[in-house]
């Protein structure tokens, strides 16, 4: 079979699908090698970025899926679609927190946002955008959090990694807008470790009152 | 204080509150003046103390930090002290903490900001779970538990009473049934929520509340709600012909 005939083969796999499938499958399903199925898909998803179609492919939780373009959202959810609830400013935080810095606990959570959080990470466990991965081992065994495969999909992120950069500040920001500068590279995989010690002051940030 | 009432509800929390202090103030986060902003910072408190809003014990804490670094800083140093002073600013844990809370707050705004699957992008429907479990048709009787709740809840953000207010008025179980049938007239439902006027005194809400049960228990409305912990609604249970007929007199309601 080739890319000609394998290109309608992978959209229509991607099509009925009710989920992102991932590469693997395709090809389990298929019954060829990876690369002539990795070629198709590459291919597939250049036309739909070049062609001008209500939707396009998009590279999601490990996964491909169809999904429609932003420009639409509006007339879609006049069409009936669209979730019924919105991620609030306490999820968001308490999600940003979770997503970089898993595994992490709750205590973690309340300690970086300075606020009982335990409501809110129960909505986002609800949610399934985040999971308990175990308990961490120290006294108390509390649970530790991190996000899941659904929290990837939502925000249409590959991986991890896809999460945008963590900026590190020594500043105030204005409110309400958004610096680009100061921009520090901190893989969000790479945060955790020794995330309990947070009691430890950084040098950089410690302050001469005589001065 | 209208406006500190306005403000006070975009608050996350006390780390929320004092970057937006010090924004404010336009000081410098590696030296806030701490004298100034503890002053504002208390103000605050107190406003939401006036308006019975629920201070949270975390704005309370974060209170009781910032007076403590505030005194640490009045002390005299001793000579060990002197000597890593650079390591013994009283405000650096939380500088640090102010920073690094800003720096995930930041974070949650870009990712909101990321096209978001059902909200900006859809993809070919799998039905979320919890949107198949709130399906509308599906109501369920309410448990005591969850009226309890609910009425705990509207007590909460109902203003304590004052403690030198006299002009009591004597309100009427009996009234307040009739109105609470009158807003149900011609309606299919009635949100529960809504028969609380926001910031009514405790003993309107009370009243209101035994109407509600009164009703109840006259089999003139039935309380439902769509879901487990879900919203309460009022349903008229009978034809709104009949409701006039139902002996609604004080006495029998036990009520003098």
């Amino acid at each position: 079979m080739d890319t000609a005939d394998l290109k309608p083969l992978v959209e229509a796999l991607i099509f009925a699908a009710d989920g992102p499938v991932r590469l693997e499958r395709l090809v389990e399903v298929i019954g060829l090698e990876t690369e002539p199925v990795a070629v198709a898909l590459a291919e597939l998803e250049r036309d739909y970025a070049a062609q001008r179609r209500g939707f396009f492919l998009q590279q999601v939780a490990g996964g491909y899926q169809l999904r429609t373009r932003p420009e639409y959202a509006d007339d879609l959810r006049r069409f009936g679609r669209g979730r019924p609830f919105k991620l609030t400013r306490p999820a968001l935080e308490s999600l940003a927190i979770i997503a970089y810095r898993q595994p992490v606990t709750r205590a973690e959570v309340e300690y970086l946002r300075g606020v009982d959080s335990g409501s809110v990470i129960k909505t986002l466990l609800e949610k399934q955008l985040v999971r308990i991965l175990g308990k961490k081992d120290v006294p108390g065994k509390p649970m530790i959090y991190g996000t899941t495969r659904q929290f990837l999909e939502l925000f249409g992120l590959t991986d991890l990694s896809a999460l945008p950069t963590l900026r590190e500040f020594n500043e105030l920001l204005p409110e309400q807008t958004l610096a680009t500068e100061g921009i520090d590279v901190e893989s969000p995989l790479l945060v955790e470790e020794d995330a309990v010690d947070l009691s430890a002051v950084p040098g950089e940030e410690r302050h001469d009152e005589q001065s | 204080m209208d406006a500190f009432a306005i403000r006070l509800e975009n608050f996350e929390g006390p780390l929320d509150l004092l970057l937006h202090l010090i924004k404010k103030n336009e000081v410098e986060i590696t030296d806030i003046p701490m004298a100034q902003i503890t002053a504002q910072y208390l103000a605050i408190i107190d406003a939401m103390q006036t308006l019975n809003l629920d201070v949270a014990g975390e704005f309370l804490l974060m209170a009781a930090t910032l007076l403590h670094i505030k005194s640490r800083m009045l002390l005299p140093k001793t000579i060990d002290e002197e000597e890593t002073e650079e390591e013994d600013d009283p405000r650096a844990e939380l500088v640090r903490r102010l920073l690094e809370y800003q720096k995930y707050k930041e974070a949650a705004v870009e990712i909101d900001q990321r096209p978001q699957l059902e909200r900006d992008l859809f993809a070919r429907t799998r039905p979320e779970p919890e949107l198949s479990e709130e399906s509308e048709s599906e109501f369920v009787a309410v448990s005591l538990f969850d009226l309890v709740q609910a009425l705990a809840e509207v007590l909460r953000q109902s203003p304590e009473p004052v403690a030198h207010e006299v002009d009591v008025e004597r309100l009427s179980v009996t009234e307040r049934i009739t109105q609470v049938l009158e807003r149900l007239h011609g309606q299919e439902s009635l949100a529960f929520k809504e028969l609380f006027p926001p910031l009514a005194a405790r003993s309107e809400v009370i009243v209101t509340f035994l109407a509600m049960l009164e009703l109840v228990k006259m089999r003139l409305v039935r309380l439902m709600q769509n879901q487990r912990f879900g919203s309460i609604w009022l349903f008229p249970a009978v034809a709104a012909e009949d409701a006039s007929e139902i002996d609604s007199q004080e006495e029998s309601l036990g009520y003098c």
